[in-house]
């Protein structure tokens, strides 16, 4: 069991929940914190618009998930694990969940609010019952988390990446949820070193028309065009295909920023002005690019927290690729 | 919980460490923010939201700095330092995320310049000018926002940047984030259970004058116009050495002389000190202590010159209320002496007098409101400014604080002992009752610095104080978060304290809720000891010495049917009070 950690650092594993941060550095920083109690959190919020891998995984592999949790809890030895859940993944697979947990001390959790609950630090404050907002970091969860204790906080595929890792088994392979103008949408199991071209082509999507992708999740992710299609999958391994016919670059700005408006806590000025300001800039007839992206900037550089930072990243580049301004 | 930045007294964050900050080495203690570092040593960097006195919230972003070897901007309020990290505080990257960053902060801040309580001082134009920023960029999108006034605060939406400083000071959690994204908006509380005790320390920690006294400062304006036959005005013991700030002098700086000096240009007719109305609160009060001491009823007994104080234990620890002493507070008091005694003395009648009181506080507005506070009828007390609106009518009428030669206060409540002056401290109060406690105990006065272990800015300070055979056990408070704790203390063990002074600002009224902006704990500090020093060198360091006082009681106050009434006042349990929704901020009521 010692080795598990050594383990997966070999195996070089990211976390699966969109941010990439090395699975074994967490995991040692949590083992490594003293602390009077230690938790473990499987984060299966999956709020992002298009990723659709963690129900799939609860649909499919609900075994594999508590295995990792299961060894996480043995890594630590943490008081108590969480499994987090939106409210949809709550109500469908609990009771399954709670067949394979037995006796084992780990909670399932109905998800309290919406998108920014999947943030580690929000999560945690919901947890705590607090405002649904992100927290300042340092100090990370993993040396002050829930109740102030080391805590790891994994995405759902991540622990189950880590159960084939103790088991000999891991691949090198991730989730892809492909969805949009295809032919065969769904969540695909493949190497995470293939090219966005690859993964189309054998998931047999490759769409024949002329399209652009939106790659990593379906609000927070970057276009990329066809000519971009060497490129890894990035995020929480979402493919959006658009059909450039179909889609109207206004609309699909306009359904992100609503989304975001929605989602917005409004703790910091950036987040909660800029979003505000940018839903008002593109209802204008004439749309003030440059300000747009001076907007776009501001979100990017000075955003408490990812869902703030991650505004820009879609806008920008339909706003350069697409729209061409 | 996020750990406590700052930590600087903490011993197991004393390590030392180098960092370097625009291109400079500067040494830093571990523990430490950027920020603090950066501020400590003279490095200019921006921020609303940042107050010493707070936790840490990084809500208002301009306080980015880079850092060498890290992708993302960072907030220098929330980073700590590390060995050997490198950072720039100025670049052309932060600046432009600064720019339109202000920009939007300025989006949501309705201009009202003129009657700010930060017009001579406003962070956001500062920065306005600094980083080039057009501010009226965006629409402003909170003109719609309500405006509510709350006892004496006046609280407007339309002004508001959501830092949430009001909430995180607010010590009895009256204030809340409702709401979220842009409909986010901080409410007045409308729990029956939770009351503003107008505490005044949002006003203080308000970055951007969205909260503000009631008639700040339209009200002031109106002193022009004199009213009655005789228009006395009294200060505080606090204002002394802190209203120079406002005048660009010294935190600390003592300005006895030349406040008295423009308070008489303004135009009242008589300048007293309300340390000499102290000096009889401190004369009752040691007689009460005394009694009850003796008695052991309604023990301990607590400290009542704090009206915020007052209205705390009235409305959320009613069962407490017998425990105040009833002596009435210095203002208060010497407003009653003013329109009794001296009235008679002078050939005037009560109504005919005018008394204007110059408070570091505002919920002194709202105490002269109190029905007890009455006189036959009459308040003792007409209109209270705070230091803040004294200052803004003395530049508004042009007069050079700094540089006016100094007068002296009318007799005969012109001349405090130094026990009257100190009451603008945290201990003061009880200080200057020991003094007097220890006279009439043993027939002797103290040393002047018999008691100074009730000094200090610690918001706790518990002593056992030997008088001749007695020991008193005592506790000195100030902050109502502290208080509280020691109320629930009380509830638990009932003995625990005999005396209890509670003042409820940070420091006492040197960090009243109606001093200059900013007030933090250096210029806390700085207040306190200068009113120390004024103690130190006063002929007269106790209460009873002051021949004013002596003069007044052999005159005037022979018996208790004379003295109940004039210097003594009743509390009872209180009741939540209206919150009100005002039109604009001047309809204020």
């Amino acid at each position: 069991m010692a080795d598990l950690i050594e383990k997966i650092k070999d195996s070089g594993l990211t976390g699966r929940g969109g941010a990439g941060f090395p699975t074994g550095k967490k995991w040692e920083a949590v083992k490594s914190t003293p602390g009077k109690k230690k938790f473990v959190i499987a984060n299966g919020s999956e709020g992002e618009p298009a990723v659709g891998k963690d129900g799939w995984l609860l649909e499919n592999y609900p075994e594999e998930i508590i295995a990792g949790i299961r060894l996480a809890l043995e890594t630590f030895k943490a008081q108590k694990a969480f499994i987090y859940l939106n409210k949809n993944y709550f109500e469908k697979y609990s009771e399954n969940l709670k067949k394979i947990i037995r006796e084992l001390p780990i909670e399932i959790f109905r998800e309290p609010g919406g998108y920014l609950c999947g943030e580690e630090t929000t999560l945690i404050e919901s947890l705590e019952n607090k405002r649904l907002e992100p927290r300042n970091k340092p100090p990370y969860p993993t040396e002050a988390g829930l109740e102030n204790c080391p805590t790891l906080v994994n995405n759902l595929e991540t622990f189950y990446a880590v159960a084939q890792i103790a088991k000999g088994e891991y691949k090198q392979e991730r989730l892809y949820t492909i969805s949009g103008d295809v032919s065969h949408p769904g969540v695909f199991e493949l190497p995470e070193n293939w090219p966005i071209e690859k993964i189309l082509h054998k998931t047999l999507n490759w769409p024949i028309e002329d399209f652009f992708v939106q790659v990593g999740g379906g609000a927070s992710g970057v276009i990329l065009t066809m000519e971009e299609l060497e490129n890894k999958v990035t995020g929480s391994g979402a493919i959006v295909v658009y059909d450039r016919k179909k889609t109207d670059p206004g609309t699909l700005m306009k359904k992100w920023l609503d989304f975001y408006f929605q989602e917005n806590c409004g703790k910091c000025v950036p987040c909660r002005e800029g979003v505000y300001r940018l839903r008002e800039l593109l209802k204008q007839e004439e749309i003030n690019w440059e300000l747009v992206k001076e907007v776009c900037l501001v979100l990017r550089e000075a955003s408490f927290c990812p869902l703030g930072k991650s505004v820009a990243a879609p806008l920008e580049s339909l706003i350069m690729k697409v729209i061409k301004r | 919980m996020p750990r406590p930045f700052g930590a600087r007294n903490d011993k197991n964050f004393m390590e030392k460490i180098n960092i370097k900050i625009d291109g400079k080495e500067y040494s830093a203690d571990s523990g430490q923010t950027i920020l603090e570092v950066a501020r400590e040593n003279g490095i200019d960097v921006p921020s609303l939201c940042y107050h010493p006195d707070l936790q840490t919230r990084s809500t208002c972003r301009m306080c980015l700095v880079e850092i060498k070897g890290q992708k993302d901007l960072k907030t220098s309020c929330s980073t700590p330092v590390a060995e050997n990290m490198e950072v720039l505080t100025e670049s052309p990257r932060i600046n432009r995320a600064r720019k339109i960053n202000l920009e939007l902060i300025f989006a949501q801040h309705q201009e009202e310049c003129p009657d700010c309580v930060w017009f001579f001082n406003c962070q956001l134009l500062k920065l306005a000018k600094r980083f080039g920023v057009k501010i009226t960029r965006f629409p402003d999108r909170k003109i719609q926002r309500k405006i509510t006034q709350c006892g004496p605060i006046v609280f407007d939406q339309t002004k508001c940047i959501d830092c949430r400083n009001c909430v995180d000071v607010c010590p009895v959690d009256f204030l809340s984030v409702e709401n979220r994204g842009a409909d986010i908006s901080i409410e007045n509380s409308q729990d029956e259970w939770k009351e503003c005790i107008a505490c005044g320390q949002c006003i203080l920690h308000c970055p951007v004058g969205a909260i503000e006294g009631v008639g700040e400062f339209e009200e002031a304006q109106e002193l022009g116009i004199k009213k009655k036959k005789m228009r006395v005005v009294q200060f505080a013991p606090a204002i002394r050495t802190s209203i120079g700030e406002e005048f660009d002098l010294k935190p600390g700086e003592i300005v006895t002389g030349q406040l008295v000096a423009a308070l008489r240009k303004l135009g009242f007719d008589k300048v007293f000190d309300t340390s000499v109305g102290a000096d009889f609160t401190t004369f009752e009060e040691a007689g009460e202590l005394l009694e009850r001491l003796k008695s052991g009823k309604n023990l301990p007994a607590f400290s009542s010159c704090c009206p915020s104080w007052v209205k705390f234990v009235e409305f959320y620890y009613p069962e407490f209320v017998p425990n105040l002493c009833t002596s009435r507070s210095p203002q208060t008091m010497l407003g009653g002496v003013i329109k009794n005694y001296w009235a008679q003395k002078e050939g005037f009648k009560p109504e005919d007098i005018e008394v204007v009181s110059v408070m570091p506080c505002v919920a002194k507005k709202y105490e002269i409101k109190r029905e007890e506070m009455k006189i036959n009828g009459l308040f003792p007390v007409d209109k209270v400014l705070t230091t803040r609106e004294i200052a803004y009518l003395i530049k508004k009428n042009k007069i050079d604080l700094k540089n006016i030669a100094a007068g002296e206060a009318d007799d005969p409540f012109g001349m405090p002992s130094g026990a009257g002056v100190i009451y603008g401290a945290s201990g003061g109060v009880f200080e200057s009752a020991l003094r007097t406690v220890y006279f009439k105990a043993t027939g002797k006065n103290p040393a002047g610095d018999e008691f100074k272990r009730v000094r200090g800015q610690e918001g706790i300070k518990i002593n056992e104080i030997t008088i001749g055979d007695k020991i008193i056990k005592s506790v000195v408070v100030n902050g109502i978060r502290n208080a509280r704790k020691m109320l629930e203390e009380l509830k638990k063990n009932p003995q625990a304290f005999q005396a209890m002074e509670v003042m409820a600002c940070p420091g006492g009224c040197i960090g009243g809720g109606g001093q200059p902006v900013p007030t933090n704990s250096q210029l806390r500090k700085k207040r306190a000891a200068a009113l120390y020093d004024i103690d130190a060198k006063k002929e007269f360091r106790c209460a009873h010495e002051n021949p004013a006082l002596q003069k007044v009681y052999k005159e005037f106050f022979v018996s208790e049917e004379i003295i109940r009434p004039i210097l003594h006042t009743s509390y009872a349990p209180k009741k939540k009070s209206a919150i009100m929704t005002l039109k604009n901020s001047k309809e204020t009521r």
